[in-house]
């Protein structure tokens, strides 16, 4: 507990370093504003606007996890389908590679033009960008079941089913984690990313992304300095959130299983 | 059926078997075993002697000859048959008590069954106390205990065991050999045994089967006519001494040819 405070103290510590450095460079060099703000031109633009901001987070965070929760029910069906045969995994696992490398930017006008700008497009995105890591690594971890244990439970008669759900299912959680948790991080670089082309419906108005895009036409650099750290708190509340959700279930029987208490 | 063919357990009649690519693992075989027998099957690797337990569980079928387990086929048997691992294969997400209920649960037992069943065997393995642990907090010795008691949860007629103690250390393994010897001996079950190690084979057995390697085949049978009831001190006995230098003489000419 105490080494935790102190590494937390340090990283403080350095922190404020690198703000002050950051505020002498303005005072010494007398930059433009809406080239770089100061740290304090920040704060104030962050406490000065935000209601907004926190507006622009709370749409931003309902579309990176719809499109997260989306991809997390249709990755884990779409791995039970894949676990069912080596057959089905041949036929359609190139898809999934393909899900994987075609660029998000690349398909955002096209979803742009099919379900209009907004939350709608942006959660899209977010799910379409995210449900690669998540076939891949729960197919992984259903079909890596031990082979003794298979052989176990056909020795007690067990169904398809039981195999299944008793089996192979539990065996791919910590998998299925590894997966989630890199399929997080994406939902948000994909919510972001699509607000920069299907972000909102109404000018002036929208998540992070579309904020970011518009306050940077309105050169109001403040601002935008508290839209990007807004971003980064969002990212790190997905992580920790899927972290602790993975202490949760595996601490008790996983030994890879890392808490927030391990950080 | 007369009543010779009943006191059978298990009986392998001209039993091969042959990879996909046509090498063969076991050459043709032929062996009985009586109820109430304990049989080790000891060997050199590639003598095929994990492959005659699959053979006798119904896990693979043979490439020729016929298997019958108390007259049935090995999967039609399947219900008076356990299987114990060279690993303890617990499922690690569950406990103990969770683990040894598994047997019964897959068979779709009741619940109020299942529980009262895992009490009594984890009582009967001296691992009541740590009924609510997971797998990972277990030693070694442990988990085999809870892999046993598994196994023993459906009341099986056939134990069969590979190298179960393989990966132990000596008095752990010693001290589980006297444990399923005393469970044996409150059960009456017939046992397939798997190992490497002759002294193990002598101490748990009735009888002891020495295989030859590539293809397997049966080199030698020693009936171990040692009393049914053995202790500890049996290890050190000069008759239990001239056993396992006549099974390990058979051993070396198997692994010579």
């Amino acid at each position: 507990m105490k080494k935790r405070f102190t590494a937390i103290a340090n990283a403080l510590i350095v922190f404020a370093a690198l703000l002050a450095l950051w505020q002498l460079v303005i005072w010494i060099f007398q930059v433009a504003p809406f080239l770089l703000p100061s740290p304090l031109a920040v704060v104030k633009a962050t406490v000065g606007k935000f209601p907004m901001l926190l507006h622009a987070l709370s749409i931003t965070a309902i579309e990176a996890g719809g499109g997260l929760l989306a991809s997390i029910l249709v990755g884990i069906g779409t791995a039970l389908l894949f676990a069912q045969s080596r057959w089905v995994r041949r036929m359609l696992y190139p898809y999934t590679l393909l899900l994987q490398t075609v660029p998000i930017i690349a398909i955002s006008p096209l979803i742009l033009m099919w379900v209009g700008a907004g939350a709608t497009a942006v959660t899209l995105i977010a799910f379409i960008i995210s449900l690669a890591p998540i076939i891949a690594n729960v197919t992984q971890g259903l079909i890596s079941a031990d082979e003794n244990l298979v052989d176990l439970f056909l020795m007690h008669n067990a169904s398809a089913k039981q195999i299944l759900f008793k089996l192979r299912l539990p065996n791919s959680v910590p998998s299925m984690f590894v997966g989630i948790r890199i399929a997080s991080g994406l939902a948000v670089i994909g919510a972001i990313t699509g607000e920069l082309y299907a972000g909102s419906a109404r000018v002036g108005e929208g998540g992070l992304g579309y904020s970011i895009f518009y306050a940077s036409s309105q050169l109001q650099t403040d601002y935008l300095f508290a839209l990007v750290a807004a971003t980064t708190v969002l990212g790190f509340g997905f992580v920790f959130v899927v972290m602790f959700l993975e202490w949760y279930f595996l601490h008790k029987w996983h030994e890879s299983a890392r808490g927030p208490d391990s950080v | 059926m007369t009543v010779s063919e009943t006191a059978l357990m298990v009986e392998l009649d001209g039993v091969a078997k042959k990879f996909p690519n046509g090498r063969s693992v076991l050459d043709p075989l032929t062996l009985e075993i009586r109820k109430g027998e304990f049989v080790t099957l000891i060997g050199p690797s590639g003598c095929g002697k994990s492959t005659l337990l699959k053979l006798i569980s119904g896990l693979t079928p043979p490439s020729q000859g016929t298997i019958r387990v108390d007259g049935l086929t090995p999967n039609n048997a399947r219900e008076i048959i356990s299987f114990v691992f060279q690993d303890a294969t617990l499922l690690p997400w569950r406990t103990v008590f969770q683990n040894v209920c598994l047997g019964l649960e897959l068979e779709g037992a009741a619940r109020a069954r299942q529980q009262k069943r895992a009490d009594e065997l984890l009582r009967l393995v001296g691992l009541e106390r740590v009924s609510g642990a997971y797998p990972r907090e277990l030693s070694g010795g442990m988990k085999m205990r809870v892999s046993i008691a598994r196994a023993l949860s459906t009341n099986p007629r056939l134990l069969l065991m590979d190298e179960p103690f393989g990966a132990l250390d000596e008095m752990t393994r010693d001290r589980l050999n006297e444990e399923i010897l005393r469970l044996r001996g409150e059960q009456s079950w017939t046992a397939v045994f798997v190992t490497h190690s002759v002294i193990e084979a002598v101490f748990l057995s009735t009888r002891i089967v020495v295989l030859a390697p590539n293809p397997g085949r049966i080199h030698a049978t020693f009936a171990v006519d040692l009393p049914i009831q053995r202790t500890a001190e049996l290890r050190t006995t000069t008759e239990f001494d001239r056993i396992v230098a006549k099974v390990s003489r058979a051993l070396r000419e198997a692994i010579a040819q």
